[in-house]
């Protein structure tokens, strides 16, 4: 675990540092192709430079809070979500984290599951809808799996990548658009008072602009994925690890994957933290191809199933060398990871979903400060916060209840 | 004057070489310190778990005497594993005690089965939620403690760094090994 922790830190300068350049590139280019002197392209090559300091500065400090609320996720607390929060905490303590992560959840019927944030600074997040579906068990098994993306640092390294890929994608996008509207204009004014050769200069930087304006919003897309694909891998075989118990994420996968209800806050920047992608979901099947943010889902499922000697990293390891041929998980980790035995099935209730969707959404109202009473005849009153009067009649049995 | 050189050069080398040696003595002490370290912390991970269930115990027992006057025998049991299991110190005895308090707490929990207001109780659920995530998390404690003290053993008997685990004194420490009693005794509910 600690060589994929470095290695994650090496991803991280080396993704920032090509990413920067994209930009400054970028930057530097359309900067050089809007006034078509030297100044120009510095002017271009600074702005970008201020950009991108105040990216990384942002994302390393807010990164986290921006991504959350961008997601629409509200913190709830042990009293409103006691089983949810139990289940973090113990994962938690299976993964040795510093501190417990924050826990929140979405509204949403879409079952998916998110965390961000650094070992000692984190939070986990899961749609109702997961909450309505999954047992105990898958339900450990999913933040398992987000907490292994923790443990691993790859929260940060995609808060950081994902808002340098947005901001990448914004000014490509701005400057397209201004071009296509007003540029044309623009271009004439500044260049009739400069000599033939400054003309020339402009219109290769125009060229060389637009290219790199349709282009690197792609190239820093494909960078993404390319990583972001190999740590849902490593998260899976964390969960494993964590857990002692494959099954429970595997049977979660599945019912992840079967869900066709798509998540409307979930845009292309953010996809890639979800732990089955949001997007794609109304076609129903997965289209994989490099463009994929994860690994597809059912090729997760036959790893995890086939770890069946162990629940550590080689066990994974060989499920996957199995399943797709090669190695995900290298050299070092492979040597110290030791013998972990698997936990066995355990009988659990079956899942009801009409209660776990009903508990779901109480959970919301309770974190929105609702009061819940009980009345004799069986329904339970949910009464809202502003609720001014002194009592409330049972919309059942109309019983009088005092407040 | 060639030889001073010579003699200058073996010297230079010398201590150049013990400062080395100085050096990876100190480093691999701190490493020992550190693995230490992080067994006694995950200690006491497993300390807070232990504790916080001996805590919600007395309040189970009342919730479940309230329905099931006559298990008088069970609440016994559980009461008194649960007094030795507090007073259990260090590593051994405190998993022997602790185990011994699992297996009793299992029977109770198979005996409130029998009662369905029991069951149907909110109180008693959120009890019972708060029971079975303590005992999730003292396994998963008992998880991360093993693997701290596995990595710790191991270090100092590798060969370069038993040297330095002898010299300062850093010994093997036990695991905890939770033996599941409740698997040896069936549950004995009467009606």
């Amino acid at each position: 675990m600690w060589n994929a922790i470095r290695q994650n830190r090496i991803k991280s300068a080396i993704l920032i540092i090509v990413m920067g350049m994209l930009l400054l590139v970028l930057g530097a280019v359309i900067g050089g192709s809007i006034t078509g002197a030297r100044d120009g392209i510095l002017g271009g090559l600074f702005l970008a430079g201020l950009v991108w300091f105040f990216l990384t500065v942002i994302a390393v400090l807010e990164g986290k809070n921006i991504l959350l609320s961008l997601s629409g996720a509200r913190e709830v607390s042990h009293d409103d979500a006691p089983q949810f929060y139990n289940i973090v905490e113990e994962m938690r303590i299976a993964a040795a984290l510093p501190a417990t992560p924050k826990v929140f959840i979405v509204e949403s019927r879409a079952p998916n599951a998110f965390a961000v944030g650094t070992p000692g600074n984190a939070a986990v997040a899961v749609t109702t809808g997961l909450l309505s579906i999954l047992s105990r068990d898958e339900l450990q098994g999913v933040v398992a799996h987000e907490i292994g993306h923790i443990k691993n640092q790859d929260s940060r390294f995609m808060t950081i990548a994902g808002i340098m890929l947005g901001v990448i994608v914004i000014v490509a996008d701005v400057y397209t658009r201004s071009m296509f509207y007003g540029g044309m204009g623009q271009r004439r004014s500044s260049s009739s008072g400069r000599d033939g050769g400054g003309n020339q200069l402009q219109i290769i930087l125009f060229v060389v602009a637009i290219v790199l304006a349709i282009l690197a919003p792609i190239l820093a897309n494909l960078l993404y994925l390319a990583c972001s694909r190999s740590r849902e891998y490593l998260a899976d075989a964390s969960s494993a690890v964590f857990t002692r118990y494959p099954e429970g994420l595997a049977s979660a996968l599945e019912k992840i994957s079967r869900s066709t209800v798509p998540l409307e806050s979930a845009t292309r920047v953010t996809a890639p933290m979800y732990i089955i992608n949001p997007l794609n979901k109304a076609c129903g099947n997965e289209a994989f191809s490099l463009f994929s943010t994860h690994p597809p889902t059912e090729e997760r499922i036959r790893i995890l199933r086939g770890m069946a000697s162990g629940a550590g990293f080689n066990d994974y390891n060989n499920a996957y060398g199995k399943v797709k041929g090669g190695t995900v998980i290298n050299g070092s980790d492979l040597r110290s990871a030791e013998e972990l035995e698997l936990r066995g099935i355990k009988r659990s209730e079956p899942v009801d979903r009409v209660t776990q969707t009903r508990d779901a959404n109480d959970i919301l109202l309770r974190a929105s400060k609702f009061s819940f009473i009980d009345c004799a005849c069986g329904l339970r009153i949910k009464v809202p916060p502003m609720f001014a009067a002194k009592s409330v009649k049972c919309p059942r049995c109309g019983e009088l209840h005092q407040l | 004057m060639m030889a001073m050189g010579a003699v200058g050069l073996v010297a230079v080398i010398l201590i150049g070489g013990l400062l080395v040696l100085g050096l990876w003595f100190l480093m691999t002490y701190n490493v020992l310190v550190g693995l230490r370290n992080q067994v006694k912390n995950a200690w006491a991970q497993i300390d807070v778990q232990l504790k916080r269930r001996h805590d919600l115990i007395p309040n189970i027992v009342e919730t479940v005497k309230g329905y099931a006057k006559h298990e008088r025998e069970t609440f016994d049991a559980v009461v008194k594993a649960r007094s030795a299991a507090v007073q259990a110190s260090g590593v051994a005895a405190q998993a022997k005690a602790e185990g011994e308090l699992s297996g009793v707490l299992s029977r109770l929990m198979a005996v409130a089965e029998a009662y369905p207001e029991l069951k149907a109780n909110q109180n008693f659920l959120s009890l019972q939620e708060e029971l079975s995530s303590t005992e999730n998390k003292i396994a998963f404690s008992r998880q991360a403690y093993n693997d701290q003290v596995m990595m710790y053993n191991t270090k100092i008997q590798m060969v370069p760094s038993n040297i330095v685990a002898g010299f300062g004194g850093f010994t093997a420490m036990d695991l905890f090994e939770l033996k599941e009693q409740a698997q040896r005794e069936a549950p004995s509910v009467k009606f």
